[in-house]
């Protein structure tokens, strides 16, 4: 079963966001609004933090006119969703298929070590969270991790080195 | 044997835009389609022989002529684009370098299907394809290749992007359906066929990316034309995803009935597998397609050269042969594990299995904790029994395919690769730090245990 945690904040799109939110549901016949429900929850989700609340949840349900559980067992369906609290950078490695014969698996040891975490945690500065995910769609330039909305493939330690102080420089 | 249809100007810098793609040719085949009747072109899709590029190989000019005409119904056009077969990423290679021949394909066949809207569910990891995909529907909408009365003929089209948001399963069309229309991807009963009852309970034609963008030659050179293309009833080329222990991995579009040898060994294709290491075993069509052990990859069991095609990989069947699938193309060398594979396969249909249906959700789980269990050494000789009974009883019992896509490969490794299992439970201390080898596998050795007996 998938843990709901809830949180304080009530949310609020930014105006940009919800302009964006009415594109998607005018893409959809009138009384068909359920259909942008996937989408408007990744937006959700990105400007909430990276997860979804139980108040983000009921939030969406209320600007598309559904019932909170039509929201709440959509987001527990689907893996892309957080529903509890993750670190700013995801890096989420395919372990399946080629990633796998590629030796995914040394390099999220290697990542994990690096950063002081098992998969699934976060690091204790909310900066990473390590996940191991199914394919991805990425098998001829495998070993790779996709980090919000783009993928970094041919991964190598070396490339992990880069990739993880390039992210702290952001911070 | 390397004619291109559909990537044939992949490599053209700039091909993305509307303007360097419309300067290539771009566009041509709808300018050609809307003078056609939608019959016509329905026909020259049946002439072509043109078969679902998705994985499940079905025709498609059959399928266009299931759909449904209710008067005052609206029909609707969906693109899948979910691909997440493992081993599969050719559908990411054309949305990402000609998005435009993606929607060239859509709306010459929204025009033959009679469809005004065309949906395009794309998984959700490839969100930044989805960016792509709204700028150049944007692109071709303001050339008046979409929105009202497109060339002047009175047709109207519009097409839209909806990201999925991680689940395999929403690759199965209903399942899509569902995810579409914004629910859970739990696959619906068929029947009603979604040609009947589809997205909105409308009817629906769902054809994958790779197959509406082969509408476009097709349209272009003519039914007849692209069906002398291939070999038999696999016309035309298919693009393969190709990774593993191979020099060169890579999306390639073949024209189908090639040699695997050739496309194995040449090195204008996969040039071989690195550091002079052997072929062990390949998967041909995605993970869920049968894996064949190195001396059924290149030849059939009668010892013909096998053709990569849908009838070349299913020669032999399921006991000495495979399914072309999605062209998800894998190749494991003399150092992989069979059994370590297979556990991954059987871990992500596990994870992926939606949970309708009793055996799948059960039996993936068995099959998962079972081969992990062998895998690190603690497996019985009973327990390769118990993996047989778990996939059989998965096989043809569940609402969708998922079951037999996870059925299939254990079916399979254990047709193939039994003594490896049994090596396993024979050895549990060695086998977690050494793999087993070639053992019988390679080409020159003698033929596997037929089927009958590999699951007694």
């Amino acid at each position: 079963m998938v843990k709901v945690t809830e949180s304080q904040e009530k949310p609020q799109f930014k105006t940009e966001t919800m302009q964006e939110v009415q594109r998607i549901i005018a893409q959809y016949p009138e009384g068909k609004q359920k259909s942008a429900l996937l989408r408007v929850l990744h937006l959700a989700q990105a400007e909430f933090g990276g997860w979804l609340s139980v108040n983000t949840m009921n939030y969406v349900a209320e600007i598309l006119n559904l019932k909170p559980i039509e929201v709440y067992e959509v987001a527990s369906f689907y893996s892309m969703y957080n529903l509890k609290p993750v670190g700013k950078y995801m890096l989420e490695f395919c372990h399946t298929a080629t990633c796998a014969t590629a030796g995914v698996e040394n390099l999220i040891d290697y990542t994990c070590k690096k950063l002081g975490v098992k998969t699934g945690e976060t690091t204790a500065d909310g900066l990473f969270t390590i996940k191991e995910v199914e394919c991805l769609g990425a098998c001829g330039y495998a070993p790779m991790l996709q980090l919000g909305k783009s993928y970094r493939e041919h991964l190598t330690p070396e490339k992990m080195d880069a990739l993880i102080d390039e992210l702290k420089a952001k911070g | 044997m390397s004619r291109k249809l559909l990537l044939k100007n992949a490599h053209i810098e700039g091909i993305e835009t509307y303007e360097v793609y419309r300067k290539n040719g771009g566009y041509a085949s709808t300018e050609k389609a809307l003078k056609m009747t939608p019959e016509e072109i329905v026909s020259e899709v049946q002439k072509s022989g043109l078969r679902g590029r998705g994985g499940a190989g079905f025709p498609t000019g059959m399928k266009w002529s299931f759909l449904a005409k209710p008067e005052g119904v609206p029909r609707y056009l969906v693109c899948n684009a979910d691909e997440s077969e493992p081993g599969t990423f050719k559908d990411r290679y054309i949305m990402e370098k000609l998005p435009h021949l993606l929607i060239e394909g859509m709306i010459n066949s929204c025009f033959a299907l009679g469809a005004n809207v065309g949906h395009i569910f794309i998984r959700g990891e490839y969100m930044w394809i989805v960016d792509i995909l709204e700028k150049a529907i944007a692109e071709a909408k303001s050339a008046g290749w979409l929105g009202k009365n497109i060339l002047k003929t009175g047709f109207d089209c519009e097409l839209y992007v909806t990201p999925g948001a991680g689940a395999y399963i929403c690759g199965e069309e209903t399942a899509l359906l569902e995810a579409l229309e914004g629910k859970r991807g739990n696959p619906r009963m068929k029947p009603p066929f979604p040609a009947v009852k589809g997205l909105y309970q409308c009817p629906t034609v769902v054809n994958n990316v790779e197959t509406l963008a082969a509408v476009v030659p097709i349209i272009e050179m003519s039914g007849d034309e692209y069906a002398k293309i291939g070999i038999g009833k696999s016309t035309g080329t298919k693009l393969i995803s190709a990774s593993g222990n191979i020099n060169k991995p890579g999306i390639y579009e073949i024209e189908l009935g090639m040699p695997m040898e050739e496309f194995i060994y040449s090195d204008q294709w996969l040039g071989g597998i690195p550091n002079g290491k052997r072929m062990k075993a390949c998967v041909a069509g995605g993970s869920s397609m049968p894996i064949l052990p190195a001396n059924l990859v290149c030849k059939t069991a009668a010892g013909e050269a096998r053709l990569f095609s849908y009838e070349g990989l299913n020669d032999g069947g399921f006991e000495t042969g495979t399914m072309l699938g999605s062209g998800g193309f894998m190749l494991y060398d003399e150092d992989q594990c069979i059994v370590r594979n297979t556990w991954n396969f059987a871990r992500f249909y596990h994870h992926e299995s939606c949970g309708q249906c009793s055996p799948c959700r059960e039996g993936t789980g068995w099959l998962e904790k079972v081969l992990h269990k062998i895998e690190n050494g603690h497996g019985t000789m009973s327990d390769i029994d118990l993996l047989w009974d778990i996939q059989k009883s998965i096989d043809g019992t569940t609402i969708c395919p998922l079951g037999e896509a996870a059925a299939w490969p254990v079916a399979a490794a254990l047709r193939h690769f039994r003594d490896e299992f049994e090596w396993h439970v024979n050895n549990p201390q060695l086998c977690l730090t050494q793999n087993f080898g070639m053992h019988t596998y390679a080409d020159v050795r003698p033929l596997p245990t037929p089927v009958a007996q590999a699951g007694a």
